[in-house]
């Protein structure tokens, strides 16, 4: 077993083999989510706090819901935007809560850094849930396991990720982890909403989706903003619908047996068809929900036991 | 004579005739009285083969008086300028309220020379409140000792105001300074858009924003005949445009700071915001294209744009943060590793931090030359230190990029009209 890591930041610093380790063991926890009885003692006794900065459901749920199956203390801590200077707010409430001895801490926030800035103030190890436009490590991880679980494999594969990749966090973090581990991968969308410099990123981008998409194992396709849709980046929803929106025509480009992913919450009709996301031959929507429990069961567990070795250590190193 | 000094066995440097000589040098009355063999008389410092250069003059200082004073006062600039052989401070008007009155610019100014080891000039702001409306009183201004006019980083967007602008102080033959920077397309950018702004996720800027902030302006320049300057040109996009507007006879210089030609983009790393300047750090193409173009003489000065920032303001997420980085004391030792690299020599870094802005703001400074003012700095340009930010720097403020960086050069001694302001005495 790898895995040296002490906060769980971005995929940037993780290496191939702590993320097989983490995918291992997320898959033991898929079989556990799967019994009647789901409890494991795992971080029993242990805190976690959920401080989300930016509005968030799902990813918020799934993180409480794994941190209360590993038997973990978990409380959500509400953070208001609005009040006074974001980020004074931002150190003083790490150190706040670093004052009640916390193990875990699970932060999103607006801004990309955010998470890393206040890694560096607190004693216990924290997990990003997506900070700005920078990264969101534990969506690319289930994306991972979903994909290994359904193509056997996360090697070789050509991925196509298609859509408003500028603003995605969740773009990034999968064209890290897809990368490392030596996979094909493609980035399909208007050039408005494409980063610059990616073709250095040693990534294939185009703007034309059918292009992009023949012979692809993999489409992932990303949730396009609505503040984005009016005239600012794409002239409007039904050019990029027709453009870039995936249906069943476009898909056909793609290998007979490729998996359509989407890290939701998902635009019916913006940049997916309905009919496409429901097809329970094709989309794996739903399992990456599933899968999404299972791997932050994984991250947390991984993370807690690194703490407890590194405590233990301090506290031997203390008596000696 | 007591004020007599005389630097026996120093490498001298001469920016003007771009030279370099060992040598002695005597000081009188202020003033460098003697120049290459000369008889010790006064008090004899044996340089013992360090380098005697004209001291620094630094353009575009930022000092927090009036308004954030905690972040920079005359006196703490004055003695990091002092320890860093910068012997004239060039200011800024970004204060709070901003130098754009007679009243303001007296008030400044008697501060300054109350505080300051060091000399200190003033610029004045272009426009009223920075506001990029209505011209302040230039003449005025000019009368009460402003050396320029600029609003700094706020580009002045209207280009019928700021064709006025320049109309009107070409009349009186005032050095506009101008800040090169598209401002629709550089809005909200926190670093320079590419590769690493978006493995980051942080809103960037093209490299190209600046080259048409400074074809607009030298559009304005041919319209109207002003005095121009560039305060930073930091890409290698914007100087076959510089080079054009001088082979056009235009009245233009250019200037670059410290940090755009010894840092580049991926300093920055994990969002260290020590490293959040404006404009943004650039690609190394870029760093090594300006370098050069500053070694050839295209970039006409080199300067520190000093910007005191407190830990507060920098404690923040990247895109949040307070841009701007102290460099008063850091310049020259920083300069040193364009040196050391081979890049430039010293005669040419010293015509580009002392002889060339002096000449452009007409001040009688920067030059190795009898009758000259004595301002000079002594320093060791190989001598190695590790730069620890809370024990070494002098400014109220520390947010410097080099913090524990490894530099080579340090000020032995600095002189301001041939009394010593830094430095062992004796």
């Amino acid at each position: 077993m790898t895995f040296r890591a002490r906060h769980l930041l971005g995929i940037e610093h993780l290496a191939p083999d702590e993320i097989r380790t983490l995918l291992d063991l997320a898959d033991t926890y898929v079989e556990l989510n799967r019994r009647t009885i789901k409890r494991t003692d795992a971080l029993a006794g242990m805190t976690q706090i959920n401080m989300f900065f930016e509005n968030s459901t799902r990813t918020q749920a799934s993180f409480e819901l794994a941190g209360k199956r590993l038997g973990a203390d978990v409380m959500n801590m509400a953070v208001s935007q609005s009040s006074v200077k974001k980020g004074e707010t931002l150190i003083d409430t790490a150190l706040t809560l670093n004052a009640m001895h916390p193990d875990l801490l699970v932060v999103r926030h607006p801004h990309s850094g955010a998470v890393n800035l206040l890694a560096q103030k607190v004693n216990c190890a924290v997990l990003n849930a997506g900070d700005g436009k920078h990264e969101h490590p534990t969506q690319a991880l289930l994306d991972a396991l979903t994909i290994r679980r359904r193509k056997g494999r996360l090697q070789r594969l050509v991925v196509a990720i298609c859509g408003d990749i500028a603003h995605s966090r969740v773009a990034r973090s999968n064209l890290l982890l897809l990368g490392k581990m030596e996979n094909r991968l493609r980035l399909i969308g208007p050039p408005t909403l494409m980063p610059a410099g990616v073709g250095e990123l040693g990534v294939e981008v185009y703007d034309d989706m059918k292009a992009g998409l023949e012979g692809a194992d993999v489409v992932m396709m990303l949730r396009l903003q609505k503040e984005r849709m009016d005239g600012g980046f794409i002239p409007s929803e039904r050019e990029y619908y027709h453009r870039y929106g995936l249906d069943a025509e476009k898909l056909a480009y793609a290998k007979p047996d490729a998996i359509v992913m989407h890290p939701g919450p998902m635009n019916r009709g913006v940049e997916i068809d309905g009919e496409i996301a429901d097809d329970i031959n094709r989309s794996v929507i739903q399992e990456q929900v599933e899968m999404g429990v299972a791997v932050r069961m994984a991250a947390m567990d991984l993370l807690a036991r690194n703490l407890k070795a590194e405590r233990g250590r301090q506290a031997a190193g203390v008596m000696a | 004579m007591s004020d007599t000094i005389t630097f026996t066995n120093a490498r001298l440097i001469d920016p003007e005739g771009l030279t370099e000589t060992t040598g002695s040098l005597r000081v009188t009355g202020g003033r460098i009285a003697a120049l290459g063999d000369v008889a010790p008389e006064g008090r004899v410092i044996d340089c013992a083969g360090k380098v005697l250069a004209p001291g620094i003059v630094d353009l575009g200082v930022k000092v927090g008086e009036p308004g954030e004073r905690h972040k920079e006062s005359f006196r703490s600039a004055g003695l990091a300028a002092a320890a860093g052989g910068v012997t004239t401070i060039i200011t800024r008007p970004d204060t709070e309220p901003p130098i754009d009155s007679p009243e303001t610019l007296e008030f400044v100014t008697r501060r300054a020379a109350e505080a300051s080891p060091v000399r200190i000039r003033h610029m004045a702001a272009l426009t009223k409140g920075r506001a990029g409306r209505e011209m302040t009183e230039i003449g005025f201004l000019l009368d009460a000792g402003a050396v320029a006019f600029t609003d700094c980083d706020r580009v002045v967007s209207d280009t019928k105001v700021l064709s006025r602008c320049l109309s009107y102080a070409r009349s009186l033959g005032a050095l506009v300074i101008g800040h090169p920077q598209d401002p629709g397309l550089s809005k909200g950018a926190a670093v320079t858009s590419g590769k690493f702004a978006s493995l980051k996720g942080l809103p960037g800027v093209s490299a190209m924003a600046e080259r048409m902030g400074f074809d607009r302006d030298m559009a304005l320049v041919e319209m109207t005949g002003a005095r121009y300057h560039a305060d930073q040109i930091t890409c290698a996009r914007t100087l076959p445009a510089l080079e054009r507007a001088k082979a056009n006879g235009l009245d233009v210089t250019a200037g670059v700071s410290i940090h755009h030609v010894t840092l580049n983009e991926f300093d920055v790393g994990d969002y260290r915001t020590f490293f959040k300047l404006t404009p943004p750090l650039r690609s190394e193409d870029d760093r090594i294209a300006v370098a050069q173009a500053l070694a050839s003489g295209l970039i006409d000065i080199l300067c520190s744009m000093h910007t005191p920032q407190d830990e507060e303001s920098k404690r923040l997420p990247y895109e949040e943060a307070a841009a701007g980085a102290v460099a008063l004391q850091t310049l020259l030792p920083a300069a040193m590793r364009l040196y050391h690299d081979g890049t430039m020599t010293l005669p040419q870094l010293f015509r580009a931090m002392s002889l060339n802005p002096a000449r452009r703001l007409g001040l009688p400074a920067g030059r190795l030359s009898v009758g000259a003012a004595a301002d000079l700095v002594l320093f060791d340009p190989d001598a190695p230190f590790v730069l620890d930010r809370f024990t070494m720097l002098a400014s109220k403020s520390k947010n410097t990029p080099f913090d524990g960086a490894k530099m080579e050069g340090k000020v032995l001694a600095t002189f301001v009209g041939g009394r010593q302001v830094y430095g062992e005495q004796g």
